[in-house]
């Protein structure tokens, strides 16, 4: 646990990636296996199921600072994170543990989860004292499961790769699907060769980037492969050894959750690997994506949300092919086996192949893209004919051509601090539109600012509260800002009658007065027309 | 802006009633609190004491005078009886200062007085044509009748609590203050009193620093693994009392030590009191092929978007300030070291200097203010929180370059 907290500890001092993947490297390089796969296991993100409920995890920490409940309340809102405020409050530490991560891990915090509440307060207890204070806070980081260290997949891929020898394509495919953290397997995952045995196992996905600058700047239009930009759940339908397995881009086996798709992997052959959206779809065209949550959000699927709300998946592409990984093949050579593949499967299948868009010309295309909004697509992918399929997010081969964004001139009227990183800043804020005179609530949005215009509305926050509800300010009417956003929905649920779909900031429009916002006549404008 | 007051002045919403007991049948004043809202629209609090019309006008005005050594107008800290202000945010005829620190110390007033060894730092901030006096410290001053005389804060050079005694009542104003060892300035002395006005800015229990002799080495060992890797160490440090701290403590033999311009203004008058530091050199003066790889350059926080950095090549960056004991603090600056030192008094310090002055009412001001009064009062002390700071508020970093 000493290294382990030591590498928390590094990683978490400084903002530099190649700093951040020396730590991690040395770490693989000198921890025994069996701590290096919990290691990757925490630091790529996986984490148990929660094992104690954080309001006990609080009661013990108050009886051990001995301070009363509102004072860990005033401090956990000043540091923005449960592990550290906890590690902060903590009796000053007297000792420090020499067990491995293994462990305090296994031992001791996956144990915890069939023990009464008594002996888990012990244990707790007991293991805060026997804690230096990097280690509890690194002990704390694992228990209520928030790392949040600035380590991405794709750095510890990069790290192990450093560790070890072993490609980092080959390293990030070993860290797919469903492994256990064990020693067998940290030892496999290092190994210069390896049988992979996982028959789950998904690949790497390949990821766009948004096109940047003209379209026109990527040159002859017959080059490139062009799809509609489709907005589901990207997914790897996997059929291998008769079984199917349905995985999401977060790693998620989704199987249980789309019966339909389930039933579909038993009509590919044996050993393929399908990469596509799973979208929910009626009559040869998609669903808005917010029916798409009302499936999600349920636990049992009855035969009528199944029948009301189907999905399929929209195939794009081939990754395996007859037990053989094709990613190397070209574009238009797994374009081709796809269609083959889908076409086998019949119409009932549950499984389309997105389909191709053709044109002479970027001018062409660029009209036809006007049609995205009516299709509820978000543009179009372009893909570089003759390309592989690469691994992860990459510059060159694939595109993303989205349509502009909707905007609108918002008021800001709530704002509550932040988590983490953002603590005791206000940065997650409300915005409101003018109807009948009054502002309404209409959407919340965090993101967009640059943390110099963040600071600027913290303090302006802080200077024009006109009341406060807990974390949350009511402020004078004054910023406004224009509002980005993908889609918008009625919803019944949302006081001004309207949903939007990855609302953000796009500009702090400071040439413009609360009056000169948009009002909510503009916005319903806006809705598609009612079914 | 008194009619403003006035006109806006609005019994709130809360007032003391713990406060009025502590004081039982004797009690003359009850706090209230009046919010007051500013010409920029910010929002404060002040407590507005009244006095029950029992005794007559005068001998009203005269008890109110002695309960109320010290009042909050739109000024600042206001001793009626002595007519004179503590660290007044504006302008006034006179002004009693607690420290140097910008925060503390308006230009503009008529006369100025302060700790002896404040005073080459107020009149650098200040100019030379205001009045400035100083007074050794435990020395006194007849100010129109109140004894008014400085006592070690800890805090920076020159730093003091003001004791202020008028017809047997005796309030401490501790300004900013720190009980752990610096060489820089005199220790803190406990001074007794019956209402202390304390300083809050870390008044959470998350606060606790570690000896000021560890966080000085690991800004050593950093400084030794830059120069290994190659690379300048830039460490922010405020101006005024921190840099200088850093200065007196840490191992000067590691390599050269440079300064911003803000800095090295105060290394001179810290040198000219008689403060022992390293040698430092002015960064801009340096000549054009200066080595950057084995220095510390210390600088202003403020300093860190500066195009004045880029002169040091590749360089790491530190800062050194008590935000840097919460993580999202350190992470939000983007800088590559955080170290936990501060020239404020953490929560078990504030307890105990709190407690040191046995004083039977306290006043918390800055920063934390609500909970640790809250907690003072849990406890059993009669405290309030009062802001007299202008700015709004500071609850955080957040304003950019506060001073902790």
């Amino acid at each position: 646990m000493r290294a382990f907290a030591d590498l928390y500890a590094a990683l978490d001092e400084t903002t530099k990636t190649n700093a951040k993947i020396a730590a991690m490297s040395r770490y693989f390089g000198s921890a025994p296996p069996e701590d290096v796969a919990w290691a990757v296991h925490f630091l790529i993100g996986r984490r148990p199921k929660r094992l104690i409920p954080t309001r006990d995890l609080v009661d013990w920490a108050i009886e051990e600072a001995g301070i009363p409940e509102w004072l860990f309340g005033e401090s956990y809102q000043a540091v923005g994170d449960l592990a550290e405020t906890i590690a902060l409050l903590l009796p000053s530490a007297s000792a420090t543990s020499d067990q491995p991560l293994r462990y305090w891990v296994e031992e001791r915090l996956l144990l915890m989860r069939d023990w009464d509440d008594a002996a888990r307060r012990e244990s707790m207890i007991e293991a805060w004292r026997a804690m230096s204070d990097r280690q509890r806070f690194a002990w704390n980081k694992l228990i209520t499961g928030e790392f949040r260290v600035g380590v991405s997949q794709s750095l510890v891929v990069r790290a192990l790769a450093q560790a070890s020898g072993v490609d980092a394509n080959v390293l990030a495919h070993r860290l797919m699907g469903d492994w256990q953290p064990t020693a067998d397997f940290a030892t496999q995952i290092l190994a210069k060769e390896t049988a992979d045995a996982d028959v789950s196992r998904p690949y790497p996905f390949c990821l766009a980037y948004p096109l940047e600058g003209e379209v026109e700047g990527l040159g002859n239009v017959h080059d490139w492969q062009i799809e509609w930009k489709w907005d589901g759940i990207r997914s790897q339908l996997i059929r291998r050894e008769w079984r199917t397995f349905l995985w999401s881009r977060g790693e998620e086996l989704i199987t249980d959750r789309f019966p339909e798709l389930a039933s579909a992997g038993a009509l590919l052959p044996e050993g393929t690997v399908l990469d596509g959206e799973v979208l929910p779809w009626k009559d040869g065209a998609p669903l808005p994506f917010t029916q798409m949550q009302r499936r999600i959000g349920r636990k049992e699927l009855g035969a009528r949300i199944l029948a009301e709300v189907p999905v399929v998946l929209l195939a794009f592409d081939l990754l395996e092919h007859n037990r053989e990984d094709v990613r190397e093949r070209p574009l238009e050579w797994r374009r081709a086996e796809l269609e083959r593949i889908v076409a086998a499967a019949g119409p009932q299948s549950h499984l389309v192949a997105s389909p191709l868009v053709t044109g002479t010309s970027w001018e062409e295309l660029k009209s036809t893209r006007d049609q995205a909004r009516s299709r509820g697509v978000e543009g179009f992918m372009l893909k570089r004919l003759g390309s592989p399929y690469r691994v992860g997010r990459r510059r060159g081969d694939w595109w993303k051509w989205k349509i502009n964004p909707y905007s609108v001139d918002a008021v800001l009227i709530y704002a509550q601090p932040g988590n983490g990183r953002r603590a005791s800043l206000f940065t997650d804020y409300t915005f409101g539109v003018w109807d009948q005179g009054e502002l309404v609530p209409f959407a919340k949005a965090y993101s967009g600012l640059t943390d110099d215009e963040i600071r600027q509305v913290d303090a302006f926050v802080r200077n024009n509260t006109i009341e406060k509800f807990g974390p949350v300010r009511r402020v004078k009417p004054e910023l406004v800002f224009e509002l980005a956003f993908e889609a918008i929905q009625r919803s019944p649920r949302h006081r001004s009658g309207i949903a939007v779909r990855f609302p953000r900031m796009a500009r702090w429009r400071t040439d413009k007065k609360a009056e000169d916002a948009d009002t909510i006549e503009t916005i319903r404008a806006l809705l598609p027309p009612e079914p | 802006m008194q009619a403003a007051f006035d006109a806006l002045f609005d019994a709130r919403v809360g007032s003391s009633p713990q406060a009025a007991r502590a004081r039982g049948a004797s009690c003359r004043g009850v706090i209230l609190f009046a919010l007051y809202t500013n010409s920029m629209g910010r929002v404060f609090s002040v407590p507005v004491h009244f006095a029950r019309m029992e005794s007559g006008r005068a001998g009203m005005l005269a008890q109110l005078a002695v309960d109320n050594l010290l009042q909050l107008n739109p000024n600042g800290l206001y001793c009626p009886a002595g007519d004179f202000y503590l660290d007044p945010w504006n302008p006034v005829e006179r002004a009693v200062i607690t420290h140097a620190h910008a925060d503390h110390l308006c230009a503009g007033s008529k006369s100025y007085l302060s700790a002896l060894p404040c005073e080459a730092l107020v009149r650098a901030r200040v100019g030379v044509e205001a009045a400035i006096e100083s007074l050794a410290y435990s020395e006194a001053r007849n100010i129109n009748g109140v004894r008014v005389s400085f006592h070690p804060a800890g805090h920076i050079l020159g730093s003091a609590q003001v004791r202020i005694e008028y017809q047997g009542q005796v309030w401490v104003v501790s300004g900013d203050y720190k009980l752990a060892p610096d060489p820089t300035c005199t220790g803190f002395e406990a001074v007794r009193c019956h209402t202390f006005i304390t300083e809050s800015t870390f008044g959470l229990p998350i606060f606790r620093w570690q000896e000021p002799g560890e966080t000085l080495a690991e800004i050593n060992a950093w400084w030794r693994g830059n120069q290994q890797t190659g690379k300048a160490s830039v460490l922010f440090a405020y101006p005024l009392g921190k840099a200088q701290r850093v200065l007196a403590g840490i191992d000067s033999s590691i390599g050269p030590i440079y300064t911003h311009g803000a800095v090295e203004k105060f290394n001179g008058i810290y040198r000219e009191s008689g403060v022992n530091l390293p040698a430092t050199q002015y960064a801009r003066s340096a000549p054009p092929k200066t080595d950057w790889m084995r220095a510390l350059i210390l600088a202003p926080p403020m300093a860190k978007t500066s195009p004045w950095l880029r002169r040091f090549g590749d360089f790491s960056t530190g800062m050194a300030s008590g935000w840097m004991r919460i993580r999202g603090t350190r992470r939000r600056r983007s800088i590559d070291r955080g170290f936990v030192l501060s020239d404020h008094a953490d929560w078990p310090a504030l307890l105990s200097a709190i407690r040191g002055s046995a004083a039977e009412r306290v006043w918390v001001t800055h920063g934390y203010r609500a909970p640790l009064a809250r907690w003072l009062v849990e406890n059993g002390v009669d405290a309030d929180a009062i802001e007299i700071r202008f700015a709004g508020e500071q609850e955080s970093d957040a304003a950019g370059e506060v001073e902790a």
